[in-house]
């Protein structure tokens, strides 16, 4: 009976079969992908989670100055399971982050932002800023003293810039102070317009990947070495294997995120934001105004450039290049090898000290700049004493050299030979 | 010369610096236990008669106190001061406008002080207020310096002063030092809950999802390693 | 049973057996989303049960208070009201109110617990218009035979004081008598009784 209809369906529209066969079952992916590998349908998993507990959280929050506050309080307490859409909600998008970087890190680690798939990598890029732009406007919702005064010192950042900043951030906020007329634009961005980008975005990255095929650890063209089938013979067909594969590792993914939203959803503050329980206050700065976690990095590289003629635009210059140079990754790379496992010394050192930098860089714009105390009296002559600032301004320059030396340590790096079959 | 000199304080530096960064009264850690409904009840006993004259909890219904073992009649009866109807929430009588004009800042609701505080900083602030002749109140707070709120609890705690930057008792209160402390204890408890009220319920409905997350890992897994028996 | 059919078995039993169990996850965790959608505390604080203050009812006075969003009136009704229920009956759709909605107090033949005092939506149960009182005084506008009721302006429809429609009207019921306890003489409560307490 079931194949009846389907039979019915397919004469009528042959082009689900056939996308099914494309993408799917008849979609020859290399058989030796590793743990690294999972984190892009992780990603896509919590992009589902996203759209799913926002749109039931949509139905109970109110998008203006005066409610918006109260409506979360509201669905945490009076809506039923209102609580648990709003951790779900909130742990989800610190859990994209962290599957985002993992899945950025594995492109770097096997070179799958080499050609031919330097369009998957730009599209990924754009998906991350996207992704960044989504949070940023999600987060300036609940209202709170973080949310407001986050998107006041964001949006100010795009008043330094030259000429059309001060106009640019009057533009983008719709009022001369963040206010209800900004939260109700990033309400409609946030619920609607980026998250049509991110799908779109996800389409197109996935189409790439396909019509070249995917990369794998040891960085070799399986295309290259195909059976008498005509499929490669180091490829298995997407469907069923890695299909029952990523369906493990998202049962593995939902425990771990369980166990963080059931029992920690706060996490130390990280998640959710001891600051952000206190109700947005226009006449009141919060000592201590830091981004959510994932922004921090871009955040500590910000404030470790000292302004230059009274004016931050250098800092918010720096920022903007720490992000945009991930574009230009595929041409820096000159290695005749794609995967680290085939590369030489160089940049083993350079990508651990990348991580390393990206990491402390993170932690340091969580914490105010006096973290780490001052240094003694003959220092004075510098602009600044503290220490974490000094140590920030390190990390940045070896952010960019990473980035800007590429071309001439990824050719010079000695290269071991590449197999000519897959290994595991 | 100089960055090699820099590198190596940095490196001096750091392991002592990251030891001690926090400044301000150390904070006591609060010993409340939030399954204990005893405790629940009597610091909701302590806000409704200390505390909801300044201070509102607009987020908190006054029938959601049934969570702590109570009937409708008995919250009506005992806890209801500031409405009607018992699915109405815990507004405080106190206008935004009066309580600026009073304390120059109108008293925050605190409905989720606890998320925002902390329950150690809830703990210790309301052990360490001492009389101080110079604040507007007539009273000043270790963990809060110059905080505008005066001793609400003092008839309970007695009055303390400062002598030689060390705090002493002044007078007598109606409870012991010890017992004090409970009662601090006990609305920091229940402070802790309004901030949450489905504290409990979630850690509860964790591990059933835990559980049943485990059983479809089982599957999963044995569905993989069947499949996977085909690849080389 | 060959080597090739036994791993097809064991593969067929496994993807059943992890559908079986992904299924009952998913169910469980769209359990939540949909119990979001149901009345919040804030909806039933708001639809909570009303008291009425009976002695400022006099006798043919129609009170009339709000009960989730809808009219509820308190009649108390006098002796020439209570007659004139039985002169209607003939022209009544449903005299006895076997397709009405009531509680079992009502189904009687004052549609009260209390013949004096009758509690009902003032709601028609055509479109949802609130009717308005006629007395039996109104013969001119209601025609000769008018013994007192409601009368719905939206389409015509008539009820008698017993809140129950006249044949010939759109509204295909009698009007709906809510769930209602009285805690003492003088006090009504609308929206509660034995059966929905706490609902």
């Amino acid at each position: 009976m079931v194949a009846r209809l389907w039979q019915w369906f397919d004469a009528r529209m042959p082009s689900v079969a056939e996308q099914w066969r494309i993408h799917a079952a008849g979609y020859y992916a290399p058989k030796n992908f590793n743990f690294w590998y999972f984190f892009g349908s992780l990603a896509m998993l919590v992009l589902v989670i996203q759209i799913v507990s926002g749109i039931f959280l949509t139905m109970n929050y109110k998008p203006d100055a005066s409610l918006a506050f109260g409506s979360v309080e509201y669905i945490m307490r009076d809506v039923p399971g209102g609580w648990l859409l709003r951790y779900v909600h909130s742990t989800g998008a610190s859990a994209f982050f962290i599957l985002v970087y993992l899945h950025m890190f594995r492109a770097m680690l096997y070179g799958s932002h080499r050609e031919p798939r330097e369009l998957v990598w730009i599209f990924g890029v754009l998906i991350y800023l996207t992704l960044m732009g989504e949070a940023f406007f999600g987060y300036l919702l609940p209202w709170g003293q973080m949310s407001y005064w986050g998107a006041q010192v964001i949006v100010n950042l795009f008043g330094t810039i030259p000429f059309i900043g001060p106009d640019l951030a009057l533009w983008i906020r719709g009022d001369y102070v963040v206010s209800d007329a900004t939260l109700n634009r990033f309400f409609a961005l946030h619920v609607i317009a980026l998250p049509l980008v991110l799908l779109g975005l996800v389409v197109a990255h996935l189409m790439a990947l396909h019509d070249v095929g995917s990369n794998n650890p040891d960085g070799i063209e399986i295309k290259k070495n195909k059976g008498p089938d005509g499929h490669p013979v180091d490829g298995i067909p997407f469907h069923p294997y890695y299909t029952v594969k990523d369906l493990m590792g998202a049962v593995v993914f939902l425990a771990i995120f369980c166990v963080v939203m059931f029992f920690m959803p706060e996490m130390g503050g990280y998640f959710l934001e001891h600051n952000n329980f206190i109700p947005a206050d226009p006449l009141k700065t919060p000592e201590h105004i830091a981004p959510v976690w994932y922004f921090t990095p871009y955040y500590s590289i910000l404030r470790a450039v000292p302004p230059f003629f009274n004016s931050q635009f250098p800092g918010v210059l720096a920022m903007g290049i720490a992000t945009l140079i991930l574009f230009f990754l595929p041409w820096l790379d000159r290695s005749p090898v794609k995967s680290i496992r085939y590369r030489g010394a160089y940049y083993k050192s350079a990508l651990a000290i990348f991580v390393a930098v990206f990491l402390l860089l993170g932690y340091l714009g969580v914490k105010p700049t006096t973290v780490w105390g001052q240094f003694k009296d003959p220092w004075d002559i510098l602009d600044t004493k503290d220490v974490a600032t000094w140590v920030a301004r390190v990390c940045t320059v070896l952010y960019f050299l990473f980035f800007f030396l590429m071309p001439w340590y990824t050719r010079r790096d000695k290269v071991l030979p590449v197999p000519e079959r897959v290994t595991h | 010369m100089g960055t090699l000199r820099m590198l190596s304080a940095v490196l001096v530096l750091v392991p002592g610096i990251l030891l001690g960064a926090e400044t301000g009264y150390r904070l006591d850690r609060s010993p409340h236990d939030p399954t204990d409904v005893v405790s629940l009840q009597s610091g909701a006993r302590t806000f409704v008669n200390y505390c909801i004259g300044c201070h509102g909890l607009q987020y908190m219904r006054y029938n959601r106190l049934r969570d702590l073992g109570l009937s409708d009649a008995q919250i009506r009866d005992n806890l209801m001061f500031t409405a009607e109807k018992v699915g109405e929430t815990m507004k405080t009588p106190m206008t935004v406008k009066e309580g600026k004009l009073w304390f120059g800042v109108p008293p925050p609701d605190l409905s989720v002080v606890a998320r925002s505080r902390g329950a150690d900083w809830l703990y210790s602030y309301l052990r360490t207020f001492y009389r101080d002749p110079k604040a507007a109140t007539g009273w000043n707070n270790q963990v809060f310096p110059n905080v505008a709120m005066p001793h609400a609890l003092w008839t309970l705690q007695g009055e303390r002063r400062l002598e030689d930057g060390k705090v002493v008792q002044a007078s007598q209160g109606m409870l012991s030092q010890t017992e004090y402390d409970a009662t601090a204890r006990d609305l920091v408890n229940f402070l802790v809950y309004v901030g949450e009220p489905s504290a409990l319920d979630r850690k509860a409905w964790g591990i059933w999802t835990l559980f049943v997350l485990g059983i479809l890992f089982i599957f999963a897994w044995l569905l993989k390693r069947e499949y996977w028996k085909d690849v080389k | 049973m060959n080597d090739q059919e036994k791993p097809d078995k064991t593969r067929r039993n496994l993807v059943v057996a992890t559908s079986v169990a992904g299924g009952i996850a998913s169910l469980g965790a769209a359990v939540p989303f949909v119990a979001s959608m149901l009345p919040s505390e804030r909806a039933k604080a708001a639809g909570a049960p009303v008291e009425v203050d009976l002695s400022k009812i006099a006798p043919g006075h129609l009170e009339i208070v709000e009960w989730r969003g809808k009219p509820v009136w308190v009649i108390r009704r006098t002796k020439e009201m209570l007659e004139s229920l039985k002169v209607a009956e003939a022209r009544l759709s449903d005299p006895g109110s076997k397709s009405s909605q009531q509680p079992e107090y009502a189904e009687n033949e004052y549609r009260s617990k209390n013949p004096e005092l009758m509690v009902m939506e003032g709601v028609c149960t055509h479109l949802g218009c609130s009717p308005q009182i006629r007395t039996a005084e109104a013969k001119a506008e209601m025609g000769a035979d008018w013994a007192g009721g409601f009368y719905c302006p939206c389409h015509g429809s008539k009820f008698d004081y017993a809140g129950r429609v006249y044949r010939g009207a759109p509204a295909p019921t009698n009007l709906i008598v809510p769930p209602y306890t009285f805690v003492s003489e003088t006090k009504l409560v609308i929206g509660e009784d034995e059966k929905t307490k706490g609902a």
